[in-house]
């Protein structure tokens, strides 16, 4: 092969690779990239397996949306790495996904003033509603706050005087006794703090029969909540429970078992809510996964429409637009009525469900509207207008 | 605070502690006669787990789940010295982390790859699901009581094994001269294999007898593991009564620490403070007393004694 002929193809080849460069970066303008860290393995993995297949259910159309799935391990060191990997070599414009307040604390602030956009479909945490808002930073699923607040008015309206509450000490458990603190105009018996991830109770429980208390308050998720269930139907105790959906709903209604049949608990969103979009979403999920939706799917499924109402009336390069795009909400909720107060956190009806039983199968329907258009607690304190 | 409530909360601890012992006795065993670090003990717990849920659920028997979580985690265990764990005693303890650590790993994906992300259902059986009403008012769980019990037994059982026994003998003997063993003619590989899923399968039916009460998931196994390596740090490298002791006392101070410190800083404090703080200081507990243990004996209670 003479000189020359070498130099040609050379040529060829950087003239075609620079043309394939500049495509390919064309090509990558219009899609968005979202980076989604969830809990995917270990303790807790349900609800972000949940929180997963609800957005991809909701998003799984269209083509022009990336999605980038990866599991934090319930860990906030290795949610941070997650996260910083997301923004600096996949180079993703929204990140979502996180389950636990704890692991929001450790990423949230961070990405936002990064200029990444933060959609959370689970985690509320306090801090990031109050002073610590953010342009950046929507919450589509409630202020931690919210369904515990539910709670202790639900515990009024049924006449409890004197409850015993109790919630893991951690940033939500800690929102979840203020919440409910908050509404609930009675005495409390006790209050108690137990560790993150604590299954056995029986120490709890005794504090409980001896304090008095004519009716409990606690909200213990996941596994923690399987536990305390079980063993509260075991010690023979008779008094009253309420709590929030998160120990009632239905990827651990089955491992409760009975014990959970009856239990008051508050939610912002339920199975059996009548408006179109819920319906489309509740029979999608079961056609898609073969199994009910939870509650944590439907914040999931929220956050993916929310999302795709905003790319529809904005476009994503335009942070501005898209941010306003956000804002107004512009998408029907499997939770009816939706919309965002000043902070970026739900305006919306929080209900109170009981646990029922559909055949052999542990469900929830819902009793009664907790609060109506339950904004939160921290807006004041939020400089967003 | 009343005595019932007091005494109570002591029952409650000894619960734990027994649970702790069980699954401490294996993993002290085998540290003690192999040299072998196993992180992967607590997924012995959760096979076990996960065994008796199923078979619970295929044959309503509370008994056979009991005996189908020994077994399971038994041959879990078998099949994991004979596979992996035989080739690494000799091996550097990193080694060992590194590669019982991707035990962790293989068996819970491969739990949740079988079973689903979501918590099984596991229920203690309807005989012993009341309560017993005791001399001062103490209301307690037949369940907690059974484990109680279950634990002593296997206790006793234990301290035979290996003080009255050929089998026992040899494994002390393992413990301090494995060479000499070896070279009077004992078959040092399967004594290995016998002890180490022995040691799984008592996991297995601590994972199992818990589960019924608290919830059977993937990675329910690691945080007791954390805890019984307390255990065995505390009661002495590859001592069995060094276990049992540890397990009591780490059960005690944890539901003790848990019960009285966060009603201890109430009297500085308004409540809601006191609990937080209390209940911080709770969970640190053990490993004040582990520390203090340490500097009082730093090869724990009775390590280095042959027993």
């Amino acid at each position: 092969m003479s000189k020359n002929s070498i130099l040609i193809v050379l040529l060829i080849l950087i003239i075609g690779g620079g043309t394939y460069y500049y495509l390919d970066k064309q090509k990558k303008d219009d899609v968005v990239k979202v980076g989604m860290i969830t809990t995917l393995s270990g303790g807790g993995s349900g609800l972000g397996i949940d929180v997963r297949d609800g957005f991809l259910l909701a998003v799984k159309d269209y083509k022009n949306i990336q999605v980038v799935v990866k599991d934090d391990q319930r860990k906030p060191d290795i949610a941070v790495q997650l996260a910083d990997k997301m923004i600096q070599s996949d180079k993703v414009d929204v990140l979502t996904g996180i389950i636990w307040s704890n692991l929001a604390m450790a990423v949230v602030p961070a990405a936002v003033n990064q200029d990444i956009v933060y959609l959370s479909p689970n985690a509320g945490p306090s801090a990031l509603a109050g002073k610590g808002c953010h342009k950046n930073y929507f919450n589509v699923a409630w202020q931690n706050d919210n369904l515990h607040e539910a709670a202790g008015g639900y515990a009024n309206s049924a006449g409890y005087k004197n409850t015993f509450i109790l919630a893991p000490n951690y940033p939500a458990g800690k929102d979840a006794l203020t919440g409910y603190k908050r509404f609930f105009k009675g005495n409390l018996a006790g209050e108690l703090y137990t560790k993150l991830g604590q299954k056995d109770y029986a120490a709890e429980i005794a504090q409980i029969r001896a304090s008095g208390a004519d009716s409990i308050f606690f909200f213990l998720p996941g596994g923690m909540g399987i536990g305390f269930m079980k063993q509260y139907a075991q010690s023979g105790i008779d008094l009253p429970v309420v709590g929030p959906a998160f120990s009632f709903d239905q990827g651990i209604l089955k491992a409760v078992g009975d014990a959970a049949l009856g239990v008051k608990n508050t939610s912002q969103w339920s199975k059996d809510l009548d408006n179109e979009a819920n319906k489309k979403f509740v029979s999608e999920f079961k056609s898609t996964y073969g199994r009910l939706p939870s509650l944590y799917a439907s914040q999931g499924y929220d956050t993916g429409m929310l999302l795709l109402s905003a790319l529809g009336n904005s476009s994503i390069s335009d942070k501005d637009g898209f941010r306003n795009a956000l804002k107004v909400a512009d998408f029907s909720s499997t939770r009816g009525k939706f919309k965002f107060a000043s902070n970026q956190h739900p305006i919306q009806d929080i209900y109170v469900r009981e646990v029922i039983k559909e055949g052999d199968i542990l469900t929830n329907k819902i009793v009664s509207i907790g609060l109506k258009d339950r904004s939160n607690a921290y807006v004041d304190a939020c400089s967003l207008k | 605070m009343t005595i019932s409530l007091f005494i109570e909360q002591i029952l409650n601890g000894l619960q734990f502690g027994v649970m702790l012992f069980l699954m401490s006795a294996g993993l002290t065993l085998v540290f003690g006669v192999m040299g072998l670090i196993n992180l992967a003990h607590g997924s012995f717990y959760m096979i076990g787990a996960f065994a008796a849920a199923l078979f619970a659920e295929l044959t309503g028997s509370f008994m056979i789940a009991m005996i189908a979580s020994f077994v399971a985690a038994l041959f879990a265990g078998a099949l994991t010295e004979l596979i992996i764990i035989r080739k690494i005693y000799k091996r550097d303890h990193l080694d060992q982390v590194l590669a019982t650590f991707a035990l962790i790993l293989l068996f819970s994906e491969g739990i949740r790859w079988i079973f689903g992300a979501y918590p099984l259902y596991l229920d203690i059986p309807n005989s012993l699901s009341s309560s017993f009403n005791l001399p001062f008012e103490i209301i307690y769980s037949k369940y907690r009581m059974m484990i109680i019990l279950v634990g002593i037994i296997i206790a006793i059982i234990l301290y035979f094994l290996i003080s009255k026994t050929l089998i026992g003998i040899r494994i002390k003997a393992g413990q301090n001269d494995r060479e000499m063993i070896g070279a009077l003619g004992v078959d040092v590989t399967k004594l290995y294999t016998i002890v180490f899923s022995l040691g799984a399968a008592l996991a297995g039916l601590a994972g199992a007898l818990i589960g019924a009460i608290q919830s059977v998931e993937v990675g329910m196994g690691e945080p007791v593991l954390i805890l019984a390596f307390v255990v065995i740090v505390i009661g002495g490298i590859g001592s069995i009564k060094g276990a049992f002791v540890g397990a009591l006392l780490v059960g005690i101070t944890d539901t003790m620490g848990r019960f009285l410190l966060p009603s201890f800083f109430s009297y500085f404090f308004d409540n809601a403070s006191a609990t937080s703080i209390g209940s911080s200081i709770a969970s640190m507990s053990i490993y004040i007393l582990m520390a203090t243990v340490l500097i009082f004996k730093p090869s724990g209670l009775y390590g280095g004694k042959n027993d």
